[in-house]
């Protein structure tokens, strides 16, 4: 599904991604993990399709297409899907209104009608049940005045509006309570199948205690040191990183 | 003969159609001689740096319209809020239309201002507010007390609400190549009393218009009024526009301009609170594009104790549109615990666009609180990553948040289906589809 060869990724001439492989098959759930500052969120972005930032060298592909020249817009249309760490604020938009706006532009791009307002509605109630969101958050200006939680569990419920083959979830446990974690990590679970893929990113274990990764690797200094299965990340868990630090790798 | 000289000429036969020896016509009479002395401002003035009027005064004006033209509803229906019931008071080319005006003497007074200036019966009205609060120095505004004749009149007794708003509107048909309207206004609402305006000024074809409009408007003590400018003109229309509001203790006065089209748009808007613990609101959404030019003055003069103001603008300017903002705060000696406020932000979506934005602040209390603020921006690059890695494209995107940045200012229209209605046009101008109804 997700190829990624020898990934160069700066922004401002400061290189951040230093040669990033890593290979993302349907029904996959990675987790990436790695200290602050070792490029983390930059490779989620960089898949998203974040201008900010060049490709100096290397591919990403997505279904066996190159993204080089493909809008983050149409990244979306194609299936990919970002959780972001910090959402943005919408004054005046709604989050159902936003919800609308973003479906019936992926279905437009797809050459399809607008999603009728019966159907919108029932798929609405049915993903806010899921993830445990009461109707009125719903009418709520998209993040503004969310909580910590709620900006996450509201991502997590576009990520089930939207299906996507692809999701990155960056930090999506950051500021999270252990009831609000159990409820983020219940609702991606429920969205997992065979035919999609879960990336996710994150500085603690603590995630993947509810959402068992299939693969784990160590990002440091702009590239993946370590790869292993979920046992890695408890490794992680007892040493802490600083040994990334004391054994620099070449 | 250039424009001045054409209305200093003009003022002869202007005498000729109405009485002369009527008291208001000796404030017309000093009016014109303040004007003919002054003539148009020029750019060489501080409060015209930005806006130059040389090429309006280079336009062949028709200053009297020579017949009356009529218009069907169904033709300008649109304009109206149609989906209230509403009182209207309807000019055509600057002339009376009964037939699209819904006026009353229920109780309250919604008029014209010709009946008020010609009839004994508000001769006492007249003789206490008539050109008290305007300006008897500054030229454009005595231009249109010089020519006072025709406009709006409302008067609203003490504990007196009329059940529904009033829209003030003025067509322009393009019945004459090029027209100048001078429209009067004058708005009384007394103690406890309230009152729901719509200003708009619609030309219908491209001809040439020009409106120096003059209002004034009296809040007497706890009187609420809220008054509503919509502009939308078209690219042939310019505007200059004179507010004056004269306000008493514990009224509350808001006043929403709404900017969104015409040639040349200049809004003097002058706020005097001649009390305490009053509440004045100014607020504005600009959105401009082509080479549409609009400038915002604003003035507060806190003349007393423990009042308020709040002044929030909002402007987002594309193609070739320039904007001017420049709010004028004045706190007297006297006018302790004022809290003044003022926010004016602006979004530049083209590189050939501009604004220019001045606070002026005037203080002369200690024991105040002022704040103001202006920002210039690009649009947020992180939001708009946002929007798009949904799946909504840049052109879409752009709107969302363009529509999202004006849209707390709308948050104080009292008038629903006129809130409705400005947010549509508001996705209209940034050309969107938001994708959902408003």
């Amino acid at each position: 599904m997700l190829k990624i060869k020898d990934l160069h990724a700066s922004v401002e001439d400061k290189e951040i991604l230093k040669g990033v492989s890593l290979e993302v098959k349907p029904g996959e759930v990675h987790a990436i993990m790695g200290p602050n500052g070792s490029g983390k969120s930059t490779l989620a972005s960089v898949i998203a399709g974040k201008e900010e930032f060049e490709i100096t060298k290397g591919s990403i592909l997505f279904e066996g297409e190159d993204l080089e020249d493909v809008s983050p817009e149409e990244r979306a249309h194609k299936g990919v899907f970002l959780s972001f760490q910090y959402p943005v604020e919408i004054p005046g938009v709604s989050v159902t209104n936003f919800m609308k706006t973003a479906i019936n532009e992926s279905r437009k791009a797809r050459g399809q009608e607008d999603m009728p307002a019966n159907e919108m509605l029932k798929l609405i109630r049915e993903k806010s049940e899921m993830l445990d969101i009461d109707r009125k958050f719903l009418s709520r200006s998209l993040n503004q005045g969310f909580s910590g939680g709620e900006k996450k569990r509201n991502e997590i419920f576009q990520m089930a509006m939207l299906e996507p083959k692809l999701a990155i979830l960056d930090e999506t446990d950051s500021g999270l309570d252990i009831d609000a974690l159990r409820i983020v990590a219940n609702g991606v679970n429920k969205l997992k199948s065979k035919d999609n893929a879960v990336i996710l990113i994150t500085h603690y274990q603590r995630l993947l205690e509810y959402i068992i990764p299939d693969f784990v690797h160590v990002i440091h200094d702009g590239k993946i040191v370590k790869s292993g299965t979920k046992e890695l990340a408890l490794e992680l868990e007892e040493k802490g990183y600083d040994w990334l630090k004391k054994e620099p790798v070449a | 003969m250039d424009l001045k000289d054409k209305l200093v000429s003009s003022f002869m036969a202007f005498e000729n159609n109405v009485d002369v020896d009527h008291p208001i016509h000796d404030i017309r009479s000093e009016a014109i001689k303040n004007f003919e002395v002054k003539g148009f401002p020029s750019k060489k003035e501080e409060a015209w740096k930005y806006t130059s009027l040389n090429s309006l005064q280079k336009v062949d004006f028709s200053i009297f319209p020579k017949e009356e033209n009529a218009l069907e509803y169904h033709q300008v229906k649109k304009y109206f809020l149609h989906e209230i019931d509403t009182y209207k008071i309807v000019f055509i080319d600057g002339i009376y239309s009964s037939y699209l005006s819904e006026t009353t003497h229920d109780g309250v007074d919604i008029c014209l201002m010709s009946a008020a200036l010609t009839k004994p019966m508000y001769k006492p009205v007249i003789d206490v507010y008539f050109n008290k609060v305007a300006s008897k120095e500054e030229s454009l505004t005595t231009l249109n007390t010089a020519f006072s004749r025709e406009g709006a009149y409302i008067y609203i007794p003490k504990n007196k609400a009329p059940k529904k708003p009033v829209e003030i509107i003025h067509f322009a048909t393009g019945n004459e190549a090029t027209l100048m309207l001078q429209p009067r206004n004058l708005i009384i609402v007394e103690e406890n009393a309230e009152l729901q305006v719509i200003e708009r000024h619609q030309s219908l074809t491209a001809n040439e218009v020009l409106t120096n409009c003059v209002t004034e408007i009296f809040a007497a003590r706890n009187a609420i009024i809220d008054y509503y400018k919509v502009q939308n003109d078209s690219s042939k229309a310019s505007l200059i526009d004179n507010t004056y509001i004269s306000q008493k203790d514990n009224s509350v006065v808001k006043v929403h301009t709404f900017s969104f089209g015409g040639k040349l748009t200049r809004n003097n808007l002058n706020f005097f609170q001649n009390g305490e613990h009053i509440d004045s609101t100014l607020k504005g959404v600009t959105i401009l594009g082509e080479k549409q030019h609009v400038d915002h003055h604003t003035l507060v003069h806190h003349r007393q104790p423990n009042s308020e103001s709040h002044q929030d603008y909002k402007g987002i300017y594309g193609e070739k549109s320039t904007g001017v903002f420049n709010g004028k705060i004045i706190v007297d000696k006297v006018a302790q615990k004022t809290n003044a406020f003022q926010q004016n932000n602006n979004v530049l979506i083209s590189d050939k666009a501009t604004i220019n934005t001045k606070p002026q602040l005037e203080i002369f209390a200690d024991d105040v609180k002022c704040s103001h603020g202006c920002t210039i921006g690009q649009l947020d690059e992180e939001a708009m990553f946002y929007l798009q890695s949904r799946g909504i494209p840049r052109k879409e995107a752009t709107g969302l948040l363009m529509y999202a940045f004006a849209n707390n200012v709308l948050e104080s229209v009292r008038i629903p289906e006129l809130k409705k209605r400005i947010n549509k046009l508001i996705a209209t101008k940034l050309g969107v589809r938001l994708g959902f109804d408003l």
